[in-house]
Parts: structure tokens; C-alpha cells; sequence
């Protein structure tokens, strides 16, 4: 560790410009605001990343109107876009079954959040606000019975969220190179 | 010289006329809706290969016309307009490697393809490192390389009835040459902390289309590519700089690349989050590609033209490492014997194979199979269907990457189908 930040450091002297890769000498060290202006990476369980800002599904009905119901339909089921909403199923079905829909498969909320403020809407991606993002997401959860209209979604709450499906998914395997895809198939 | 060039555009018309009404040469395979030559029609102007133009930048001949298409259950265009997946003529490619223009191509939103200037791109590595690092496209390119073949397929390859061609049942797998950094160089020098575990991967196209990946495969072989074939990468396929993770799910390779960054876990981000999966065997196994192969020539759509000799040509891959073994069957499966790979197998790249075939004008049913360096054999469905006792009759789908053996009918009057039931 020592003898490296060492090299690095005589790098750091030897080198004309702000050469900071400590064995070949190149590129640089980012601004705290290039970092800042392109991390929007969210983390699905903590939320760690999310900006502050709040909605309400109220609130998310409005911005819904005017930028998702041409495409999503006036509630979430009917439009030309995939369906927001899960499906109407028998008491007990187990809640990955309600469709392959996100706000309901999500096992975190975070990630809700991060998928329309990446995606959505389509030709205008990237021009929603966090609070516009924090509504919406709040919208879709509240149509799929997870919170209430009037709940603030921020990204304290967020997190918190216990979304149906949080336990059903599989875990990916602890990958290394060289091993068969899955332990007893041979295939 | 005038006069040679003269007789040579004499000639390509007198050519261009004939095709009108005869075919001139042709495919020892005879031409098909799925063939990739075909003759010119005689409204179509012919190239002028001593122009300026085609000197300084050649072209294919007007003779070859082979093309990609869009493939794939979901509508493509769809109701918007959009189109999602473009698969590779196959059954027009000759030997391991895709020409870039016909590697197929999948985005995550319709055929969005941003337009970069290289000069102002930059790779941004951050997150749980030592050092925050920013590179330039020159930065890049001034780290040791490497330049390995490797294929890349899409997740949405898989057997069914209904595929009519090879294009429809395997066209979004391709292989090239990628050049570029490896991965684990720029890691290095960023210096990966305790406990980040995973890297995502993100793109500057309109929906930052991200990926999570295991810090594990990132140090073992993922390249950061800026080359492609001898040339830089196509815009379809991530000008200026994309990642190439070998063996796994196409998705994973994210193009128009921006940032790197190093994290604690799976981050279930815009790629990811469709391939979240109920079952562990189905997750593990819709991760990395298994070993695979079909037979490309004849394959359906195709016909035999007359009974007697054929080379029999295909491709095999995995996921896993090397091709070891190729195997066909002329008999549907009843018996194997051991088709010859050609050149030298490249670990997760297409290997071309091929054995000596005479038809004798009767029906036959061809397939392939493939060992790979870790003992994984490509199964035929119904194996898969036992392995995991579902009922025979029973509608399934293959748990995962779909590797099958694609078995194709050569029927009586030399065409050939689809024979998966």
C-alpha cells in the first residue's frame, strides 16, 4: 500500500499534467461536480444516492396527466405503453404473479424511482424533476396498494417502503471464472 | 488503363442485364428469400470502383445483399415507432467473424443510436476506489491492450416452432474483434476498496442504459473496447467505447460507455431490473451463455439445389471458455459423429465447424452439439425437459440462456425447416 501511493506520488511529480493513475500516469482526478452531474445511480436498498425532494401520489396524478396518460392511458391500464398497474387475481396470489409490472416485481422501491427518472418519459428522458420523479413513483406505488395517496415519498421514506415482492427474487451466484453456470446441470 | 476500365464497365453492364433474367453464379445453397445473394436489379445503378469515392472507401459488390433484420416476439417496429432488436444473417456468414456492419444489435430503447465526438468523450471510474479517475478517449488508448475474439449474444435467442430462419431462432449472436483496455487495468489503477463487490456500467444514450456486473468478472476478462474488426467500434455497436463482457447476456455489455462505478452490490438498475428472476437455477443460468451451436448452412429458409455433395457449415460458442468437441447428427440425434472445427477455438467467441455431407435426396434431419473446455454439452430440449421433469407435452421454455440443439428437416424436395416441435 505504502511503496504504491509512493509511486504514485513521484508519478504525481514526474508527470506534466494532473496524471493521477498511479502505474501508467494517465488521466485525471474528477471535479466533486463531474462526479456530482453524472452519478444518478441509485441504491435499491438504501437509496443512498437519491436527491432530496418529496411527492405525493396526489400531487403525482397532476404531473401524470400531463406527461404519461398519452401513452400509459387515464389510469395506468389501457394505454399503448405497458401497464402500470397489477392485475386483478384471486385473494392469496402470490404478488410476483400480479405481472411483470415494475412497481409491483421491484423488491425495493429506490429502484422505482430510478427507472422512471432514467427512462421516462419516452423522447423527453432526463427532464424530470426529483420532485416530479418522488410523485409519480409515488403515484404508481399508491395504484398498486402499497401506500397511501396522501403518504410523502422522499428519499427518507423511500427506502423504507416494504415492497410485495422484497423476498421473491433470486439472489445472482457468486461468480468466478472457469465454473460451470449452475452446480448439478450439465447442460 | 482507359480502355480497361472501359471494358470492365462494359462488362458490369452486360452483367447488370443478364441479371435481370438469369441468375449469374449464385450460392452452391440456392438463393433464398434468407440468401444473401442475390442479382442486382437493372434500375439499380452500379458502383464506379475508380471513383474517388469507392478508391478511398471500398464497397461490397452489388451482387451481395445481405442483410440484418429486425427479430423478436415484441412487434418492430412497435406502436412507437421504435426498433428493438436487429439479428445477424448467419446463414450468410463465412467463417467466425461478423462483418461490423451485420453484427446484430439490440438498445434498450428502439434503435436510439446517440452521435458522440470522441473528443469530448470521457470514462468516468468512481465509487468504492481509492482514487476517483476520469479518462479521455486518447487517455485510453495510450493503456496496454488487448485484442481478442468474442462473441456477443442476446438473451432473446431462444428455440421455438415458430422461427421460420436462422436469422429468427440465433441471428442476435456475432462475433468480432474487440480491442480496447481491459477492465481490470483501469481498476487497478483506481484501486478497488474492501467490499465493492459490483461495478455498474453506464451509457450517455438517452436512457443511461445501465448494467450491474461481479468486481469478479470485471478483473477477469471485461474489456473496455474502442476497437472493433480493425477499425473503431460502429455507433451501433458503442462508438466511441463500450465494455465487452465475455460469455455473458448481451445487455451486459453496455455500449457508448461513460462511467464506471464500484459498488456493494447488485444494483438492480435500468438493464437489470428485467432480468430479476423468482428461481435461483433460472438466475444463474440466464447469466452466462452455455455452450451452444447451430448449423448455418442449410438451414431453414434455404434449399438444396440437387442431391449429392455438401460442406455443412456452422458455428459453435460458449459462455464457458473454448469450444472443445463439435458434434452433428444428419439422422435427428440417432447417431453422432465428430464435425471438424476449424482454426483455433478463442475462449467465448464464435468457432466455425463443418463436416462433409452427401445427400442422397432423402429426408434428413441435421444438428449440432457442442462441448465446451469445461465439460458443459449442449443439450437437446427434450434433455432440458427431463432434467428439470417437466412432462413431455408439456409447453416449456428453456430455464435461462436457451443453448438447445436447433435441428433443421431437409425435406424430399431439398428444402428445409424448422423441425423443433
Amino acid at each position: 500500500m505504502r511503496s504504491s501511493s509512493l509511486l504514485a506520488a513521484l508519478l504525481l511529480l514526474a508527470s506534466p499534467a494532473l496524471a493521477q493513475s498511479p502505474t501508467f500516469g494517465l488521466g485525471r482526478a474528477p471535479s466533486a461536480e463531474e462526479v456530482r452531474a453524472w452519478d444518478i445511480s441509485i441504491h435499491p436498498i438504501t437509496g443512498a444516492e437519491l436527491p432530496p425532494g418529496s411527492g405525493t401520489a396526489v400531487e403525482g396524478a397532476l404531473i401524470y396527466r400531463r406527461q404519461c396518460a398519452r401513452c400509459h392511458g387515464g389510469d395506468g391500464t389501457e394505454g399503448r405503453a405497458p401497464r402500470l398497474v397489477k392485475q386483478d387475481r384471486p385473494e392469496g396470489t402470490h404478488p410476483w404473479n400480479l405481472g411483470r409490472i415494475l412497481p409491483i416485481r421491484s423488491p425495493y422501491a429506490p429502484v422505482v424511482w430510478d427507472y422512471i427518472n432514467r427512462g421516462m418519459p419516452l423522447n423527453r428522458e432526463g427532464t424530470l424533476t426529483p420532485d416530479e420523479v418522488y410523485a409519480l413513483t409515488a403515484l404508481l406505488l399508491y395504484w398498486n396498494g402499497i401506500i397511501g395517496e396522501e403518504e410523502p415519498m422522499t428519499h427518507l421514506t423511500l427506502p423504507l417502503v416494504e415492497m410485495p415482492n422484497r423476498d421473491a427474487w433470486a439472489p445472482l451466484p457468486d461468480w468466478q471464472p472457469g465454473q460451470p453456470r449452475w452446480q448439478g446441470y450439465p447442460y | 488503363m482507359a480502355s480497361d476500365r472501359t471494358d470492365r464497365r462494359a462488362f458490369l453492364k452486360r452483367g447488370a442485364a443478364l441479371a435481370g433474367g438469369l441468375t449469374l453464379g449464385g450460392p452452391v445453397i440456392g438463393p433464398t428469400e434468407a440468401s444473401g445473394q442475390s442479382a442486382p436489379s437493372q434500375s439499380q445503378e452500379l458502383p464506379d470502383y475508380s471513383s474517388p469515392e469507392l478508391v478511398a472507401y471500398g464497397q461490397r459488390s452489388p451482387y451481395v445483399t445481405s442483410v440484418r433484420e429486425p427479430v423478436n416476439g415484441r412487434d418492430s417496429p412497435d406502436d412507437f415507432g421504435l426498433v428493438f432488436h436487429i439479428g445477424t444473417p448467419l446463414q450468410d456468414q463465412i467463417g467466425a467473424i461478423t462483418p461490423s456492419s451485420l453484427h446484430y444489435f439490440g438498445t434498450t430503447r428502439g434503435s436510439f443510436v446517440p452521435i458522440i465526438d470522441p473528443a469530448e468523450h470521457k470514462l468516468l471510474i468512481h465509487g468504492m476506489v481509492d482514487r476517483e479517475l476520469i479518462f479521455t478517449m486518447d487517455d485510453l488508448k495510450r493503456f496496454p491492450s488487448v485484442t481478442r475474439l468474442h462473441f456477443i449474444e442476446c438473451a432473446g435467442n431462444r428455440s421455438s416452432p415458430r422461427h421460420r430462419t436462422i436469422v429468427e431462432s440465433h441471428g442476435m449472436t456475432s462475433c468480432a474483434e474487440w480491442t480496447g483496455v481491459l477492465l481490470r487495468t483501469l481498476l487497478e489503477e483506481a484501486g478497488v476498496q474492501q467490499g465493492g463487490d459490483w461495478i455498474i456500467a453506464e451509457g450517455v444514450e438517452e436512457v443511461k442504459g445501465t448494467s450491474s456486473l461481479p468486481t469478479a468478472k470485471a478483473m477477469d476478462d471485461i474489456i473496455v473496447a474502442y476497437g472493433m474488426n480493425g477499425e473503431p467500434l460502429r455507433p451501433q455497436q458503442g462508438f466511441p467505447l463500450r465494455i465487452v463482457v465475455p460469455g455473458f447476456e448481451g445487455i451486459l455489455s453496455v455500449k457508448w460507455l461513460r462511467r464506471i462505478k464500484v459498488v456493494d452490490q447488485f444494483y438492480m438498475t435500468y438493464n437489470d431490473y428485467g432480468h430479476l428472476r423468482r428461481d435461483a437455477a433460472d438466475a444463474a443460468l440466464s447469466y452466462q451463455i452455455g455452450p451452444k451451436s447451430v448449423i448455418t448452412n442449410p438451414s431453414g429458409g434455404q434449399t438444396l439445389p440437387g442431391t449429392g455433395f455438401y460442406e455443412v457449415r456452422g458455428l459453435a460458442w460458449s459462455g464457458g471458455g473454448r469450444v472443445s468437441r463439435v458434434e452433428a447428427s444428419v439422422d435427428g440425434g440417432r447417431t453422432w459423429f465428430d464435425a471438424d472445427i476449424r482454426g483455433t477455438p478463442q475462449p467465448m467467441a464464435h468457432t466455425a465447424f463443418s463436416f462433409n455431407w452427401t445427400w442422397d435426396g432423402s429426408e434428413a434431419v441435421l444438428m449440432s452439439r457442442t462441448t465446451d473446455e469445461i465439460g458443459q454439452v449442449q443439450p437437446t430440449r427434450d434433455q432440458v425437459r427431463e432434467h428439470w421433469g417437466i412432462p413431455a407435452g408439456q409447453p416449456f421454455s428453456v430455464t435461462g440462456q436457451d443453448n438447445s440443439i436447433q435441428p433443421w428437416r431437409v425435406e424430399r424436395d431439398g428444402s428445409v425447416h424448422n423441425a423443433i416441435v
